[in-house]
């Protein structure tokens, strides 16, 4: 079966083909069924991998396509790999993908049909890149698949493109990518040069023989590039702004595509990162330092895919948290949960928005009655992120930061702050959303009403999993051996588990961790509720508020650092040196060769004379150099 | 004779051709110069060749006469040349009814 692997990606590429292309013939349903199809293939495919992956003694098997380039003695194949890490993903991505694009057949079904074909095939070339990039067997293919991502990204986020906003918007995400993926082509370039190979096999088998420095070197910029596409401190300022898209696609950037890439590509690159101690540091430390600034900005924002987008950005921290210190299965678990929770958020969020056309979570209130299926997945969903137990989100925090104690217990102080406001801030959202008195027009409140099946089924199913799917990591402490996820994850990991070895709290303080965590969570949750089902904040934040509310002033502080002198520096190159310079230089080309050719004519005289007295010169010239010169 | 004199009698004789060739205008002189010139260079070549083959002159007689053949086939492609070059001279003469080459200036246009 793993040797069918190519067909997983090959289906979205064949929808985005015939979608792409067709858009102006076919009919609505048969892109949405083309559209959608297309991932439920793969899904299918995707899910008879896995059941083949997770027997016992399932082999990495690496699917040579084709060469892709060769020059010397450097060999590029283009290969596939399927391992657990790899099909795991595969799950995901096609597994969220796919009710992704259940919903937005509903939720985009105003836009023209065009416009509707041109949406889903954006959608399947997004699925298929992210694809490429968890399948890639080198660094290269997974390049390929990276800067898809981005590409899909930009024409996303910049879908209804007639809004300058919006497209500044998609052009922001671009940039910050591309500053990202520069780190990670000069890894990749470095790589080639110290391990003569891009091939995940070969660098990870050599690169115990390396200099420390050199992999330090590597993996700070890998985590470079992760910092552009998994939105960390200092590229994270693009993911809010992305926004500005169609909110499935959101939900598709945040859950299943995109913003995993980062954490997948490091938990795929362990074994380097774990024999390079400094880089560990570095991305723990940044990995806290965003969960904590983003949440922060949470408290504050009033458009519900907003706080949605600073959580996400805040999980993402997480994510690495767990990746700096080590906890691999436990970030890839999170990614997996919070893959579920979060589209789940994002198409409960939409769905609002579908039925109120409004984004200010200040006139919304008391949608419970009206939408009782978004209500009841929205709240689970909350539930989940905030990390009570028995939901999902719990068991994948929990592991993050039980793993934060191990290694330095200020990392577990500042998580479970973090943890903290996150519960706030999400029941914040919830409250304010579907508590207390609906503060919307009389007109919206006459439209009202819940979201059709295609939308709420999707909502469903992503419940179910958002609250189940913490069970396949249950930690240790409450059964043993029931950690399903790490025995199945724990060929990729095996190495740097080996390196690590970390003698693993006692039974008491881990449970004493998960103790502070919950209680804490709970706090959060309870003073939301209280304060905000009944009267929400409505007026402008003051003070600190209002910091908090401008995002910590990071992108007038962006803007003022780096895009104005950046713009004053390209008026300069523009009015002076373009001008005065290059300009100069051109016209100086054309004059000097018009004059000097004037004067060059003059010799042409039509003399006899003078042509033979040149050539005599000429001869006697020549036998001149002949005798001093060359000797 | 020491080879010298060979040389500076030839190198006089090309110069006083090349000299005719870049003053005079009458195209007949320069003719004349330009033959003055071919027969420096056949001199040279004459002496040279004799001067090469110096050690072989006592057992063999004929040492060196490569370049007199060489010469004569000049002075036959010289006369040859001499032939065209008067037609030229004489053709010019009838469209300009001067020998003067420096009428002959259209090239520049």
């Amino acid at each position: 079966m793993s040797k069918l692997v190519y067909l997983v990606p090959l289906f979205p590429l064949a929808g985005f083909l015939i979608n792409g292309l067709l858009r102006k013939k076919l009919s609505k349903s048969v892109i949405s069924i083309i559209g959608c199809g297309t991932v439920l293939a793969s899904f299918v495919v995707s899910l008879l991998i896995f059941l083949d992956a997770r027997q016992e003694g399932f082999e990495t098997v690496v699917v040579n396509l084709f060469g892709f380039i060769s020059a010397g003695s450097l060999k590029i194949p283009f290969a596939f790999q399927v391992d657990q890490l790899s099909v795991l993903f595969l799950l995901i991505i096609t597994g969220v993908g796919f009710l992704i694009h259940v919903y937005s057949t509903s939720y985009m079904h105003d836009e023209e049909n065009e416009h509707f074909a041109r949406y889903f095939s954006y959608l399947n070339l997004f699925v298929f890149s992210m694809l490429i990039l968890v399948l890639g067997a080198n660094y290269v293919i997974m390049f390929i698949g990276w800067e898809g991502v981005g590409l899909c990204s930009y024409l996303l986020i910049g879908f209804w493109f007639k809004n300058i906003d919006y497209g500044n918007a998609a052009k922001k995400a671009f940039i910050m990518n591309r500053i990202g993926d520069l780190g990670f082509l000069i890894a990749v370039f470095w790589m080639i040069n110290k391990f003569g190979s891009v091939g995940f096999a070969e660098v990870f088998t050599k690169a115990p023989s390396v200099p420390v420095g050199i992999l330090t070197g590597i993996t700070l910029l890998l985590f470079v590039g992760a910092t552009g596409k998994s939105a960390q401190i200092p590229l994270y300022t693009w993911l809010p702004d992305a926004m500005a898209g169609p909110t499935p696609v959101s939900a598709l950037i945040h859950a299943a595509t995109m913003v995993t890439a980062g954490i997948y590509m490091i938990a795929r690159s362990n074994i380097m990162y774990t024999l390079s101690p400094i880089t560990e540091t570095v991305v723990a430390i940044t990995g806290l330092a965003t969960a904590l600034l983003a949440a922060t900005i949470a408290l504050k924002q009033n458009d519900i895919k907003k706080v949605l987008a600073y959580s996400t950005v805040s999980q993402l921290g997480y994510m690495f948290l767990g990746l700096g210190v080590g906890a691999y299965t436990g970030a890839v678990f999170h990614v997996m949960t919070h893959a579920f929770f979060k589209a789940l958020l994002f198409l409960g969020a939409g769905s609002v928005i579908h039925a109120l056309h409004e984004q200010d979570i200040r006139k919304m209130g008391g949608l419970k009655k009206f939408m009782p299926i978004t209500h009841i997945t929205f709240l689970l969903a909350c539930f989940a992120i905030a990390g009570i137990p028995p939901f999902s989100g719990f068991f994948s925090k929990d592991e993050i930061l039980a793993a934060a104690y191990e290694k330095n217990p200020i990392y577990f102080i500042v998580g479970v702050i973090t943890a903290l406001m996150t519960a706030f801030y999400m029941f914040r959202l919830y409250a304010t959303t579907f508590l207390g008195k609906f503060r919307g027009t009389e007109e919206q409140e006459h439209h009202v009403h819940e979201s059709p099946s295609a939308i709420t089924i999707p909502l469903i199913i992503l419940a179910i999993l958002a609250v189940v799917a913490g069970f396949v990591g249950i930690p240790e402490v409450f059964a043993k051996d029931s950690h399903w996820l790490q025995h199945f994850l724990s060929p990729i990991f095996a190495g740097s588990e080996k390196i690590h070895q970390t003698p693993g709290a006692d039974k008491s303080t881990d449970l004493t961790l998960m103790g502070i965590s919950v209680v804490l969570a709970l706090i959060g949750v309870v003073y939301a509720w209280t304060k905000f089902s009944k009267n929400p904040e409505l007026g402008e934040p003051q003070g600190f508020g209002k910091i908090l509310a401008n995002k910590w002033y990071v992108d007038e502080l962006y803007d003022a650092i780096i895009v104005r002198p950046l713009n004053a520096f390209a008026k300069f190159l523009n009015d002076v040196v373009e001008k005065s310079v290059i300009d100069w230089i051109v016209n100086g080309v054309g004059k000097t060769v018009q004059y000097s050719s004037r004067q060059i004519r003059l010799l042409q005289s039509g003399q006899v004379g003078g042509y033979v007295l040149l050539m005599v010169i000429g001869i006697v010239i020549l036998f001149l150099v002949e005798i001093f010169i060359k000797k | 004779m020491p080879i010298n004199y060979y040389i500076f009698l030839s190198v006089t004789l090309f110069c006083i051709g090349v000299t005719g060739v870049l003053t005079r205008r009458n195209a007949i002189i320069i003719f004349m110069c330009i033959e003055l010139m071919l027969n420096a260079v056949n001199l040279l070549l004459v002496a040279f060749s004799k001067m090469h083959h110096l050690a072989l002159a006592a057992v063999d007689a004929n040492a060196g006469i490569n370049a007199q053949i060489f010469v004569f086939f000049i002075m036959v492609v010289a006369a040859a040349e001499v032939s065209v070059g008067l037609a030229i001279i004489v053709m010019m003469y009838r469209n300009t009814h001067s020998v003067d080459v420096n009428f002959l200036n259209r090239l520049k246009h």
